[in-house]
């Protein structure tokens, strides 16, 4: 039976600067506790993998804690902009941000070839876009028995992967339910994972819409983290706010509000809260 | 929402959804962009396509959503869905593997060749602005059988040349899209809050077929950025009372729900 650690400790313990890490959930369960607690414990050189980095992203990345980004489509979803996102690109502030963009299907097909133990993965894709002509990581290969021209993309193998999920049970099992995204992808493409859940209970009790269940393993911590999903949502919990997706248009379009939010939330690094108040 | 009534008792903008929510058939199975997209396709599932198959990126399938999502991936369209899916099986099995008739698509920039741009204005290294991205579209375009595409004519979305290629249309034009071993039709209507614009059979270039009413050449030649071509133009039909009544009730419900969510 895992041990219960602190979501702080499972941090500590998993994830290292410079390390490549994957915060999933497609719009549903975004794991905003654990990114939160990265940017406390002061992590930096973090290569970010995500396909929507959204609002997490956008705190991460303002707070200084990337140094790349491999994404797939970076917004405010049904809003708009990323403006912390737009402005370590354009203006790299305050740091600037090595990217490698793909398509959502390529990202998806990277994770599938990462959790498969394949080094690549193939697809039909990016067929006459700029997309494929700007970077090294998409190539274009012959199928040995037909002679099509597909698409390929590496395999995704971050350091670690981190995803929410409503429950998981004492022996380390996790439920997952409504949207799943590529959260299990994710989890097997990773050399180590870390699940934060709503609740840990005793015995997993699907509701029946749309369940999926990733066996424990040795690879993979969990954490009871309520509400470590807020301000996106978790099915059968709670709702979307949409009204803070909204409101981040206007919070995070000036670098001084940003970080002013940022510090009220207390979501700065520790270290730096010392410094300014002594 | 825009309400300003221009040509009668309607907005350009209300001309626009329910010009687009038209393409759709009962038959169809619809890939939805989010924005302009979900208005018209929940629009024309609730007009006169009842039985209409929408597909959110998001993987819920045969969604039936009360009221307008925010995001793709709001929980209203999993609750109201058939089923929900993982991302690689919607992007491997249903893009893919050719089960979508019809992808809807808005964008930040057209060109006359049907191709979209949301990646970057200006250049990819060092952009004037940076747009989200691809997210699904590249594979949507090149995978769904047609493309649908919504959005406001402006020179600036209109341009002669789209400063990136996100998602390809017709390319350089002509055969291009055969040349590249693509066999789906590409972008066969764009709808806009003006006229409706579709390729020349064989030169691909996007010309204007039909003219929304009270709308001239001149309104449209004077909002797109390249010299736009009519090719026998007809008028759309006006809205009827009962798109604009069913149009004006999702909006009035899209907004009294998020109001609530902002309690």
């Amino acid at each position: 039976m895992p041990e219960a650690v602190s979501l702080a400790t499972a941090i500590k313990t998993l994830l290292r600067p410079g390390q490549s890490v994957a915060l999933e959930g497609f719009t549903h369960l975004i794991p905003y506790a654990a990114g939160h607690e990265i940017i406390r414990q002061g992590l930096t050189g973090l290569t970010l993998i995500r396909m929507t980095p959204d609002l997490l992203y956008d705190q991460m990345i303002g707070m200084g804690c990337a140094r790349k980004l491999i994404f797939s489509w970076g917004g405010n979803p049904g809003v708009g902009s990323l403006h912390r996102f737009r402005d370590a690109i354009e203006n790299a502030w305050p740091r600037p941000l090595e990217i490698e963009e793909h398509s959502h299907a390529g990202m998806a097909c990277g994770y599938e070839a990462g959790a498969s133990g394949l080094p690549f993965g193939v697809l039909r894709g990016y067929v006459g876009t700029d997309l494929i002509r700007q970077h090294q990581r998409v190539r274009r290969i012959e199928c040995p028995f037909t002679g099509e021209k597909l698409a390929a993309v590496p395999a995704l193998r971050p350091d670690v992967a981190i995803v929410h999920a409503q429950r998981a049970d004492r022996r380390g099992n996790v439920l997952f339910e409504g949207i799943v995204g590529v959260q299990k992808e994710c989890l097997y493409a990773a050399r180590r994972s870390l699940v934060t859940v709503e609740k840990i209970v005793d015995e997993l009790t699907p509701s029946g819409r749309m369940a999926t269940i990733v066996p424990a393993s040795p690879a993979m911590t969990i954490c009871e983290v309520p509400f470590g999903a807020v301000p996106s949502y978790a099915q059968g919990c709670y709702p979307r706010s949409n009204a803070f997706y909204i409101a981040w248009d206007g919070i995070s379009r000036d670098r001084d509000r940003f970080r002013a939010w940022m510090e009220a939330h207390g979501i700065v690094p520790e270290c730096r809260v010392e410094e300014l108040s002594r | 929402m825009k309400t300003m009534p221009l040509h009668g008792a309607y907005s350009p903008v209300e001309m626009m959804t329910i010009a687009a929510s038209r393409l759709l058939s009962n038959d169809d199975v619809c890939l939805v962009g989010i924005g302009a997209p979900s208005v018209a396709c929940n629009l024309a599932r609730l007009t006169h396509a009842p039985d209409l198959r929408l597909i959110y990126e998001s993987g819920t399938i045969g969604t039936r959503p009360e009221v307008l999502p925010l995001s793709i991936g709001d929980p209203e369209l999993c609750e109201t869905a058939l089923t929900t899916i993982s991302l690689p099986e919607v992007f491997r099995y249903w893009i893919q593997g050719g089960r979508i008739s019809v992808g809807f698509l808005g964008g930040a920039q057209i060109d006359r060749f049907g191709n979209l741009n949301s990646t970057v204005i200006g250049d990819y290294e060092a952009p004037r602005v940076r747009l989200p991205g691809a997210g699904g579209a590249p594979e949507i375009a090149s995978g769904c059988r047609e493309i649908y595409i919504i959005m406001e004519l402006s020179e600036r979305r209109f341009v002669e040349r789209v400063d990136f290629i996100t998602s390809f249309g017709y390319g350089e034009g002509g055969n291009h899209r055969a040349e590249l071993g693509l066999d789906t039709r590409g972008p066969t209507t764009v709808v806009t809050d003006l006229c409706i614009l579709k390729p020349h059979p064989v030169t691909k270039e996007l010309m204007v077929r039909s003219i929304h009413p009270g709308v001239s050449r001149e309104e449209i030649s004077g909002r797109c950025g390249w010299p736009v071509r009519f090719f026998d133009p007809e008028q759309t039909p006006a809205p009827s009372t009962e798109e604009l009544r069913v149009l004006r009730d999702l909006h009035r419900r899209t907004e009294k729900a998020h109001a609530e969510d902002a309690v």
